[in-house]
């Protein structure tokens, strides 16, 4: 483990703060709280249309189709399109729907999202907010989503959204205790919960990673992560909360316009967030992809950390379209199997023998 | 002890063969992914030029002629007893002879709902679903055709 140098690894400055805040003096106290906000706004405002249309894509030639083709190159300004048309359209309220919870539903998810990417570290000094307790953090404004979607489904009025919203329910709740599992075994082996230190941890090359640092367990780890968190999506084949043809969209049945694009924007952000907290514990965060040959590790350690950071969550959203659009949608009940009978237990175990490994030291 | 062990290895085989199976139906999909070559649709007005069209594709009804123009129809009339729409007629006649021959195969477009059941019920293969499928016109009258006459012209019957 070489560690890098201090200046690196906390800069006090940014070059965008600094020009404002010689031009307004101030503005100072403020001007890095607001540079962040603006940031996140954009990358969560940009993120959906992006995400949503390569997952059209990559759908379509996963089943040997096109895809959007007509509307800007190959479609890229396809999902800019439906989002506008999402916007511009009614926002209708179904009668008899609880008014203050139908609208505030929507918000829960969407926010839940900016808050965890918050604490997503980007680069060596691209990360709004480090607590030291981040993994803890991250756990409880997940909750924020699956309350959301009860809401969703509660308030609705709707017999499909309330069954949506339920199974939903059980399924994020279940899932949550594996995914807080496979977390606390990246607490325990990287000593520390703040995300960025979990990062720091995985310096030198990439048989540092903890997909490959613990033999076999983190390759493990890393798999149980990917079916855990896909399921803690809502996303196929673990999509019951929505299932198209049960329950005609599930808890989003009644919600139209700019209340529905909210929770379409956010399971798209929810998708990247899982792969950036995926790529923090087991790919390295925004650690080059260093592999010993002095030479590669110069041209990789050139690339800035935050470029590493996208392609490595890109790569891992990549295998969440894999899985959805390779997978047959699951029964309630298998699902629930799934988690209860086979993924907890061997969470359990894998827990314990990654405590054991970390005792007797066999860490690469 | 050896029944249980037994159980256990087949359940640990039957285990074994479903994540198999999970990483045979990636492998497929990833197949897909990555060859364009394979992929099916088609930009449709702008390729009019190169446009690859299936054998098994349902256009319109044809009725095949040879080069001297003549077709295999004997007037027997199962392909209208076969339609479900009433889309086809066939009007028979005497020839020279006294024996039946067809006198005009009326063809009614604006009713064919492409199904295939005519030229399932021809015995000598006379007629066949055709290619064409840009088959808008802006007369209903010009979707009743008559298909055993050498340019297939449209009526008024």
């Amino acid at each position: 483990m070489n560690a890098l140098p201090a200046s690196q690894t906390f800069p006090v400055t940014n070059a965008i703060g600094d020009a404002v805040r010689q031009l307004f003096p101030a503005s100072a106290p403020a001007i890095n709280t607001l540079l962040a906000i603006a940031s996140l706004l954009a990358l969560v405002a940009f993120l959906p249309v992006l995400l949503i249309w390569l997952e059209r894509k990559v759908a379509a030639h996963f089943q040997a189709r096109l895809g959007p083709m007509r509307v800007g190159w190959h479609g890229l300004l396809q999902s800019a399109a439906d989002g506008l048309k999402l916007v511009f359209k009614e926002v209708l309220k179904p009668e008899g729907a609880d008014s203050f919870v139908f609208f505030l539903a929507p918000i829960l998810p969407a926010s839940a999202t900016f808050l965890i990417m918050a604490v997503l570290p980007f680069d060596h000094h691209l990360q709004v907010a480090d607590p030291p307790a981040g993994i803890i953090y991250v756990i409880g404004i997940s909750g924020l989503s699956v309350l959301g979607i009860l809401l969703a489904g509660w308030a609705s009025n709707n017999k499909y959204s309330l069954l949506g919203a339920m199974r939903s329910g059980a399924q994020m709740i279940s899932y949550e205790i594996s995914l807080a599992l496979l977390m606390l075994l990246v607490v325990m082996v990287s000593g520390s919960a703040s995300l960025r230190e979990i990062v720091l941890s995985q310096q030198g090359t990439i048989l540092d990673w903890w997909i490959f640092k613990l033999p076999g367990l983190g390759l493990i780890a890393f798999a149980m992560y990917l079916v855990t968190s896909t399921a803690e999506l809502n996303r196929g084949p673990f999509d019951i909360a929505e299932a198209e043809s049960e329950l005609t969209g599930g808890f989003a049945t009644e919600y139209s316009g700019i209340s529905f694009a909210m929770f379409f924007f956010a399971e798209f952000v929810n998708m990247f967030v899982a792969a950036g907290l995926a790529t923090t514990f087991f790919l390295g965060g925004f650690l080059a992809p260093r592999i010993g040959l002095a030479f590669f590790d110069a041209v990789v350690d050139f690339v800035p950390g935050f470029v590493w950071f996208f392609a490595k969550a890109f790569l891992v959203v990549f295998i969440y379209m894999w899985f959805r659009w390779s997978f047959p949608r699951l029964r309630v009940d298998q699902l629930m199997y799934l988690e209860w009978k086979l993924l907890l237990p061997a969470n359990l175990v894998l827990l314990t023998l990654t405590a054991f490994f970390v005792i007797r030291g066999w860490i690469l | 002890m050896t029944a249980p062990r037994a159980r256990q290895e087949g359940r640990l085989r039957r285990l074994a063969g479903d994540l198999l199976s999970l990483f045979q139906g990636l492998g497929l999909t990833f197949g897909y992914f990555i060859s364009p070559a394979r992929v099916i649709t088609q930009q449709y007005p702008e390729n009019k030029a190169s446009l690859r069209m299936t054998p098994r594709f349902r256009g319109r009804l044809v009725m095949p002629k040879d080069e001297a123009g003549n077709h295999r129809c004997t007037a027997c009339g199962l392909c209208e007893k076969a339609c479900p729409n009433g889309s086809i007629s066939v009007l028979s006649e005497k020839d020279s002879a006294g024996r039946k021959v067809l006198g005009r195969y009326l063809y009614r477009l604006s009713q064919c709902a492409l199904c295939n059941l005519c030229v399932e019920a021809c015995p000598f293969g006379a007629i066949a679903m055709g290619q064409a499928f840009e088959l808008a016109v802006y007369d209903r009258e010009q979707l009743t055709l008559v298909l055993n006459q050498k340019e297939e012209t449209t009526t008024n019957v």
